[in-house]
């Protein structure tokens, strides 16, 4: 007995409990919806392959790059105890920039001017310059996340748009197109392969080095990380360049998708998807403590209940308004003073208890 | 209330949980004078303050005031200004980005919703000529020097008619020219009648511009003196509540070899770091335990912080085993052997939410490097190992460590350098705030340490720890270094003397 109710009051204690629960949640409403949500066809491509279709594949599809984008900005709000406003706006950027390697001044190249492996690096690159120098301002000039990410959130469109001067670049490469899609043959979208490779890489480094411990240090208590031979400044700016390069990523994942670029509406207000997968994870927004599993989880949460809407058939211009008083509701029940509240609840329950079995 | 009497406090009593700060205290000051208010850290000066200023209410006692009749009831700071009593920070709280003559008159401009400018610079002109602050009404406050600031600070706080003025550590930023100017004009305001209470930890200043002394300690009051009554000896001895008299020195053998034709382990010379410190001589041998003593804020910190590179240096050398070293951050000064336990263990030692076991291996996580992370395995055996050596109480190794007492989160910082297995570690305050078993298992394990060969400075605000600890002892007065007592001369009497400089 007791030791079911420590085991109990572990897993209600973990980080995973929230955004599991609301997971759960969405999962029992739509069965009760609709129990075809969960149905799972094969479907044939144009080029005959067979495809795996359904509303959970579209949720790890479409989940793909929230995920991704939800490891950068965990490491950076736990360093900085702030948050990337950008990511949306870089995305368009590094996005750019691996068409224009691609195609170079012809829009419609009938021939890649470049590997698509070399036109990810520079984007890559890119997205990472960006993320130095947002790391830069936050870091050295002690500049509040948000603001400095304000920075490129409202520029960052524009030199996408200006990198390919404008222009409209379509991709007529089919392979192109793989990495967005279906490899041929692949029943299962590529997105979802580049994410579970960029949880797996997260792993290996939190395994490999100390940038776990150094992070959450530094978000906790920097004047004694610093103390202690930790150099805060560097780990700020690096949460930063790190988030660039899981931006890239994402952004090669939404420029393949459609093998062109819109610039103004791309990545359209994923921060704060993001931003909201870290917090849904039970993670401090002010920085310190983190863990990465819960905002991946937190991510497809969020994908899980925008997929669920449109099931709905709530109407896309109304969806962000929805889809807020649920997010209100998850935010409000994972709030700290909500815990602590509830935990207190279940003590006194349990108190009283104890005295009932005892007499 | 006697005739030429501004304020006096009698029988005042403060309580907060589990302290009782104040007990029974007295303070009496007259029209035109400056009245020093002194005591160690905790002896209740600042509590009396801020009854004096509303900030706290008094659980007893009574304050009176010339010009009132009977007792005055202080509820607030407004209060406190409404009967005349202002009081001028250490940190400047005006606003640097308003224009002077604002700063003064912020907050007070009396009727009418349209402000007169002209006005108001001109009342603001007489007032800083009349007082001779060399700043002028429409220029932005901030670009005035520190020591202008606070004239400015104290006009403002004159002008609002004040009787009583208190000044909290008003010098501390400032640098000696400064400081003359400020003693300027408090000896003006002392001809006009203004009493004022000046509370600092400067030695040289008390003697400088006051004529009376109250001395605090422990939350009691111990008495009142005029400056020629008390001289410096004999102020610090009435701080730290040692009579002359019965000073026995506890004198104990000390395991400590410090052999003298080595080279030292470290070794400085004028060492100069941007905290106000001047430039400083110190070395260290094998296995020698040394320390820094000084009254609080004389500089001791400061010198060790600035060998560990915890504060920028600006100039001077450093030398370890002979050879000179460059250390620009902490990393550096723990690449070679140095380890430091910081004085505020809160700010600067524990990373809170972390747990345990993350605190301990930290310091040596980060010397192994970024790219080369201790197993959970090695992890888990050094907490383990050093929970048990140190006898840290912790319910497991994985409990964050700020749910810990603080004496084991001191031992959590202890065991986190001694890890690194350090050639020089410098203890600041290791024992403040814990019991004394702990005190005592401390200070045992340091004379065990530098038995075994290890080099350790300690810093202690109590005396009798590090006279039983050390060898020597680097005495601090005011940021400099007055002094360097060895052998028998380590006793209370002549620390408190070299201390007083006398």
């Amino acid at each position: 007995m007791e030791k079911k109710t420590n085991i109990l009051k572990k897993f209600v204690g973990n980080q995973l409990f929230i955004p599991l629960v609301a997971l759960l949640l969405l999962i029992i409403f739509n069965l009760i919806n609709d129990p075809s949500f969960f149905v799972i066809t094969i479907l044939k491509t144009k080029e005959g392959f067979p495809v795996l279709s359904g509303s959970l594949i579209s949720i790890i599809d479409f989940g793909s790059e929230l995920a991704i984008l939800a490891i950068g900005m965990t490491i950076v709000t736990a360093a900085t105890g702030g948050q990337d406003i950008s990511v949306g706006a870089v995305i368009a950027i590094s996005g750019s920039t691996m068409l224009r390697v691609l195609c170079g001044t012809n829009p419609q190249p009938d021939k890649l001017l470049a590997p698509i492996f070399v036109a990810f690096l520079v984007g890559a690159l890119a997205a990472m310059l960006c993320g130095a120098f947002n790391g830069l301002l936050v870091a050295q000039f002690k500049i509040q996340p948000m603001v400095a990410t304000l920075i490129l959130y409202t520029a960052g469109r524009s030199i996408a748009a200006w990198i390919n001067e404008n222009r409209l670049p379509i991709i007529g490469e089919p392979s192109f197109g793989y990495i967005g899609n279906f490899l041929p043959g692949v029943p299962i979208p590529t997105p979802v392969f580049i994410a579970i490779a960029c949880m797996i890489i997260i792993a290996l480094v939190q395994k490999f080095t100390n940038l776990k411990l150094f992070t959450q240090a530094v978000g906790i208590n920097e004047e004694s990380s610093r103390l202690n031979g930790i150099n805060p400044k560097f780990m700020k700016f690096m949460s930063f360049v790190i988030l660039g390069l899981f931006v890239s990523v994402a952004a090669l994942i939404k420029v393949t998708r459609i093998s062109t670029i819109t610039y103004s509406v791309i990545a359209k207000d994923i921060e704060m998807d993001a931003i909201l997968a870290v917090a849904l994870g039970g993670n401090k927004l002010s920085g310190g403590k983190y863990n990465i599993w819960a905002s991946i989880l937190g991510a497809y949460v969020i994908q899980f209940l925008t997929t669920t809407l449109y099931k709905l058939q709530v109407r896309s211009d109304a969806l962000p308004a929805y889809k807020a008083v649920v997010v209100i509701l998850l935010v409000i029940i994972s709030a700290p003073a909500v815990r602590d509240k509830f935990a207190q609840i279940t003590k006194k329950i349990k108190a009283k208890k104890a005295v009932n079995g005892g007499v | 209330m006697q005739e030429g009497t501004v304020l006096e406090m009698r029988g005042i009593h403060k309580s907060f949980p589990g302290v009782h700060a104040l007990q029974g205290v007295q303070f009496t000051l007259r029209k035109g004078e400056i009245h020093a208010l002194m005591g160690e850290n905790g002896a209740g000066k600042s509590t009396l303050i801020k009854v004096l200023t509303g900030v706290y209410s008094k659980d007893e006692g009574s304050i009176m005031l010339d010009g009132h009749k009977g007792e005055v009831s202080i509820k607030s700071p407004q209060d406190a200004q409404n009967v005349g009593i202002s009081t001028v920070y250490q940190e400047i709280t005006l606003c640097p980005n308003l224009s002077v003559a604002e700063n003064m008159f912020i907050g007070r401009t009396t009727a009418g919703a349209v402000l007169k400018w002209k006005d108001m610079n001109r009342a603001a002109d007489k007032i800083l000529k009349n007082l001779d602050i060399p700043a002028k009404a429409t220029q932005q406050l901030g670009s005035c020097s520190i020591a202008v600031q606070q004239m400015v600070a104290i006009a403002r706080a004159v002008d609002m008619d004040c009787k009583v003025l208190i000044l909290d550590e008003p010098t501390s930023s400032l640098d000696e020219q400064e400081v003359e100017k400020l003693f300027k004009l408090m000896r003006d305001l002392k001809s006009r009648g203004v009493g004022i209470v000046f509370v600092t930890h400067f030695l040289d200043q008390v003697y400088a511009v006051s004529d009376r002394i109250t001395v605090l300690r422990d939350g009691k009051f111990i008495g009142e003196y005029t400056v020629a009554e008390l001289p410096r000896l004999k102020l610090v001895s009435t701080m730290l509540g040692k009579e002359m008299d019965d000073l026995a020195d506890i004198k104990e053998d000390k395991a400590v070899n410090s052999q003298k034709d080595e080279v030292p382990v470290i070794e400085v010379e004028k060492l100069h770091s941007t905290t106000g410190i001047k430039p400083f001589d110190f070395y260290i041998n094998k296995g020698e335990v040394n320390g820094f003593t000084g009254l609080l804020g004389s500089g001791r910190s400061e010198c060790v912080r600035a060998i560990f590179g915890a504060d920028k240096t600006i100039g001077g050398v450093i030398k370890i085993e002979g050879k000179k070293v460059k250390i620009a951050a902490p990393i550096d000064a723990m690449k070679h052997g140095i380890a430091y336990l910081p004085e505020d263990r809160k700010n600067d030692g524990i990373i809170g939410d972390l747990s345990v076991k993350d605190n301990i291996i930290l310091a040596l996580q980060v010397l192994e490097g970024f790219f080369k992370p201790l197993s959970e395995k090695e992890k888990n055996k050094f907490a383990e190992e050093y929970i048990k050596l140190l006898d840290i109480k912790t319910a497991s190794p994985e409990t964050p460590i700020k749910s810990l007492s603080g004496g084991n989160q001191q031992k959590c910082i202890l065991a986190r350098w001694l890890l690194t297995h350090p050639n020089y570690l410098i203890l600041d305050e290791p024992t403040r705030g814990i019991d004394v078993g702990t005190k005592v298992d401390i200070q045992k394990l340091v004379l065990k340490l530098a038995s075994e060969g290890m080099s350790i400075t300690f810093i202690s605000s109590e005396q009798d720890e590090m006279i039983r600890t050390c060898s020597r002892l680097v005495v601090m007065r005011d940021g400099r270094v007055v002094g360097e007592l060895t052998g028998d001369d380590i006793s209370q009497t002549k620390i408190m003397s070299t201390i007083a400089g006398e």
